[in-house]
């Protein structure tokens, strides 16, 4: 059907709401309570429209001003998205919805890449004309990943929607009027599991990652630091986003250039990490089937999915593969063996991770996982981070040149789509099958786990052997696979589990906002860049398998670089 | 036409809501039944938050077995046993233990389930979509409508909701006994406050004669309810029906503007869930502003009307809406001020 906005006539779908097909088609209306693929709030009331002439099925009136986040396309349906009353109420209701807002705009992680900041600018808004009683509630620290301030909340009730949807539960709104504001359970059974998907919902930065800017800009800083950069896969397809670029887009070379720019030594690349978990995890998997191992096995390069496992399901700590994570497994190679390699005392290199992702954060501060009393990565930057350093450094992503990363940079296609639901498995199966037979299948693509649902399940057979396989993504999915576990133990041989909707591509850290079709975009970015390469198994990573080789010369070195272990966990740990 | 004697005696006898709405019950009986799907509950909703209306408490103390046989009638009509008393805390503890004796008996005679949902008391309590939700056990804020919150209803099952008063003219009309009266609370600066069973299409000033509430001085008129009722004049009283909520309050005329805008902002502010901005921050930012005022500042009118006219055009429920009514009649009515 058609409707009209501000006398342009628009393609819409029945039941779409009016704010979506104006975003669609990059038409700007203010809205900070809507996200498309949550149930309508229609809270913040910013998202003002005028009816000008009804729709067919359009109850309202003519003159009415309505909510376009409510407001349904309807045939015949015009609206005015500029008309004088709607632009007066709108600066009304954004000068009282800001009233609450703390600015603290030069230490803010979002720094200028801000759905505040561009609602002021462009409705014109007076954020002086109402001063709100300040309260003073304290920040409230979601483990080393997140943290949410009370004081900044607009009640959008965004975060308390996702966390409800993805199966945790953790956040709520409370407080009667002025004080209806986010606060967490207080329900023993329930604990965070730091995916942050609260905080790529929240769109007032009251709930954020707790930055590591500070700790990334000293280390740049410290001319006696070697600091090394080295990108998940997801940033460099999603990145671009916060520069208007396109979205799935991949930028990874402009990027190299720009970490240079920002000062950072060596450019890597947590895909490296990633061939290295991959030729650990399938060792360890052939290891299980063949030796009677504790079946299925859970990937666990996900720390959100293993904080989950550890807090709700400890029984079940034994599936879960000790292989180390991407990150950590390449933070620990560039600490001792890259560090032999090239003469430098270890303690001088700054391992920083720039993830899709908030609960990395936790899991690089894990003690655990240290190598002769250094943490194999030191900080973590978000996708969102990462984008303010670049902005703060002036630079544009547009214009600027590309270059190659240094030698730890380069990586294998399997590396990269772990940043997609479906990518650890596939990388998985394709060494799998490499390490079964003594060389390539035929087969490089299983397309069986890839896409966007929750749950996948497949039977792949490799080497006559038949591997029964899931995917799954969100904590409701993964109770309902380990349900299925505990009644049928033997349904599954292995399983990917990801916290997050999509992956680490739509992970927690990533480009505001993040929604199933920008997530499916950034999805295809990746795929893209593997069909691309010469090189698209972990095990034809020379640098990998050297990694490898070298760690497994003694039990101690393996166990230290390679390996890991997991404990259950109280609330809040 | 209606095709029931239920529904055809309703509308004979003029029933309509009394919580203020005054929608035809009949036509409200006869929606259910049309959608020809299982009516989950019929239930009662005495939360009665709105300020200086006492009537329903008057109700259920003194005929709550009428309150009680309304519903049943309704229930009967709609083919359900179940009910609901959404029961303000305070009405529970001094009605409670009679009205529990009366449906215990209903319960165990006629085969029903009545059920007391007991409120902490508030205004938005009262509203559908939050009454509904805190049956459910979800916090009491409004529902995104359409739809209807009635029809969603409880655990995805229509309810029909009512206020008690409506149900105790329902029993009157069964029982055969139904007059063109209602209960109307008189407060304010009068002599002789309390509820009062009046006839129904009486106009303010006849109510206040025979309540025997005429004051000797000048006075202006807020009628409906004392947070969200319209403020007359004394000469717009000779012609005012008594509408919405019964209950009339009387100011003198030399009521300082503060003070009677103080109470109604006061409320509100305490009053609002805080699910919307407009009436969340709304609401904060007039009391905040009238509280600070020094005694010689002029009241800023401007700006509690911008507030005022955003919370009425943009805010998610009623509550936040009905503010303007009392303080943009109270400007028009009383004061004269031009905006």
């Amino acid at each position: 059907m058609q409707i009209i906005i501000d006398q342009k006539a628009y393609q819409a779908e029945k039941n779409q709401c009016v704010l979506q097909v104006a975003l669609d088609n990059d038409i700007y209306i203010p809205h900070f309570c809507y996200h498309e693929d949550l149930e309508v709030e229609a809270n913040c009331r910013t998202c003002l429209v005028e009816i000008v002439k009804p729709g067919a099925d359009t109850k309202e009136k003519i003159g009415e001003i309505v909510t376009s986040c409510t407001l349904k396309a309807s045939e015949g349906l015009v609206v005015n998205t500029k008309s004088k009353k709607v632009i007066a109420l709108r600066q009304e209701n954004l000068s009282l919805l800001l009233s609450h807002h703390k600015f603290d705009c030069g230490t803010c992680p979002r720094g200028s890449i801000c759905a505040v900041n561009e609602s002021i600018v462009k409705n014109k808004v007076d954020i002086t004309k109402y001063q709100s009683t300040p309260t003073d509630m304290p920040v409230i620290a979601l483990g080393t990943a997140a943290e949410f301030d009370s004081n900044v909340c607009i009640a959008c009730n965004q975060c308390v929607k996702i966390c409800e949807e993805i199966g945790i539960g953790y956040l709520k709104l409370e407080g009667k009027g002025v004080n209806n504001r986010v606060a967490a359970t207080d329900d023993p059974k329930i604990d965070c599991i730091y995916c942050g998907q609260c905080t790529v919902h929240c769109p007032v930065s009251a709930i954020q990652e707790q930055s590591h800017l500070v700790g990334v800009e000293a280390a740049i800083n410290d001319p006696k630091k070697i600091v090394i950069a080295q990108m998940a896969p997801s940033v460099r397809v999603s990145i671009g986003e916060l520069f208007k670029m396109k979205t799935g887009k991949n930028i990874e070379k402009k990027l190299n250039t720009a970490f240079r720019k920002i000062g950072f030594d060596k450019i890597f690349d947590v895909n490296f990490g990633a061939d290295i978990t991959t030729l650990v995890e399938a060792n360890e998997l052939i290891d299980r089937i063949k030796n009677n191992g504790v079946m299925p096995m859970f990937t666990s390069c996900c720390p959100a999915w293993v904080k989950f496992i550890e807090f709700y399901y400890p029984e079940m700590i034994p599936h879960l593969t000790t292989a180390r994570s991407p990150q950590i497994h390449a933070g620990g190679a560039y600490k001792t063996w890259w560090a032999e390699k090239e003469g430098i005392d270890p303690k001088n290199i700054v391992v920083i991770s720039i993830m899709p992702c908030t609960s990395k954060k936790y899991e690089a501060g894990h003690k655990k996982l240290k190598i002769d009393d250094m943490f194999p990565v030191d900080y973590v930057l978000t996708t969102r981070e990462t984008a303010t350093l670049i902005r703060r450094h002036g630079i544009d992503l547009e214009t600027i040149s590309s270059s190659e990363p240094d030698v730890l940079g380069e990586y294998s296609g399997a590396g990269v789509i772990y940043g997609a639901s479906g990518g650890v498995m596939e990388s998985a199966l394709r060494t799998v099958s490499y390490q079964l037979l003594g060389k390539n299948i035929d087969r490089i693509e299983f397309a069986e786990v890839r896409g966007m649902e929750g749950i996948k399940k497949a039977t792949i057979t490799l080497a006559d052997k038949k591997i029964h396989v899931a995917v799954v993504t969100t904590p409701k999915n993964a109770r309902i696979i380990l349900e299925e576990i505990k009644l049928n133990p033997k349904a599954y041989d292995y399983i990917e589990f990801m916290a997050c909707p999509g992956g680490c591509i739509g992970g927690g850290g990533q480009p505001i906002p993040s929604t199933k079709r920008i997530v499916k975009k950034r999805t295809e970015g990746l795929y893209k860049i593997d069909s691309t390469k010469s090189c698209r198994s972990a095990h034809e990573n020379k640098h990998a398998v050297e990694f490898v080789e070298y760690c497994r010369q003694n039990d101690k070195k393996s166990h230290q670089l390679l390996h890991t272990t997991y404990s259950k966990k109280q609330r809040g740990e | 036409m209606s095709t029931h004697p239920l529904l055809d005696q309703l509308e004979a006898a003029g029933v309509v809501g009394r919580g203020g709405a005054a929608f035809p019950t009949h036509l409200k009986l006869k929606r259910l039944k049309e959608l020809n799907v299982p009516i989950g509950y019929v239930v009662c909703n005495a939360s009665e938050g709105e300020l200086g209306v006492k009537k329903d408490a008057y109700i259920l103390k003194h005929f709550p077995d009428k309150v009680v046989a309304g519903m049943i009638a309704a229930m009967d009509f709609l083919e359900t046993k179940e009910a609901y008393f959404n029961i303000n805390k305070h009405y529970y503890d001094l009605y409670g233990p009679k009205l529990k004796t009366i449906t215990d008996q209903v319960n165990q005679e006629q085969g029903k389930l009545f059920h007391f949902y007991i409120e902490e008391p508030s205004y938005i309590g009262g509203e559908t979509g939050a009454l509904l939700n805190s049956i459910e056990g979800k916090r009491a804020q409004p529902r995104l409508s359409p739809p209807s919150a009635s029809i969603v209803g409880i655990h995805n099952k229509p309810v029909l909701l009512n206020n008690v008063e409506t149900y105790f003219d329902i029993a009157r009309v069964v029982e055969g006994i139904f007059k063109p009266t209602r209960y109307v609370t008189m407060t304010g600066s009068i002599i002789n406050p309390g509820v009062f069973c009046v006839n129904r299409d009486l106009t303010v000033i006849q109510t206040l004669e025979q309540t025997h509430n005429t004051p000797s001085f000048d006075f202006f008129i807020q009628v409906g309810g004392s947070a969200s009722g319209e403020v007359i004049s004394r000469s717009q009283a000779n012609t005012h029906l008594l509408t919405g909520c019964g209950a009339i309050e009387v100011f003198p005329a030399n009521a300082q503007s503060r003070d009677v805008l103080m109470r109604w902002f006061e409320f509100y502010f305490k009053e609002s869930c805080g699910k919307c901005t407009p009436c969340r921050e709304g609401t904060h930012q007039l009391y905040t502003k009238l509280k600070q005022l020094q005694s010689e500042e002029p009241i800023p009118w401007d700006s509690i009307h911008a507030i005022i006219t955003t919370m009425k055009a943009t805010s998610f429920c009623d509550l936040g809406k009905s503010l303007s009514i009392p303080v943009e009649s109270y400007m028009k009515n009383i004061l004269g001020v031009k905006i």
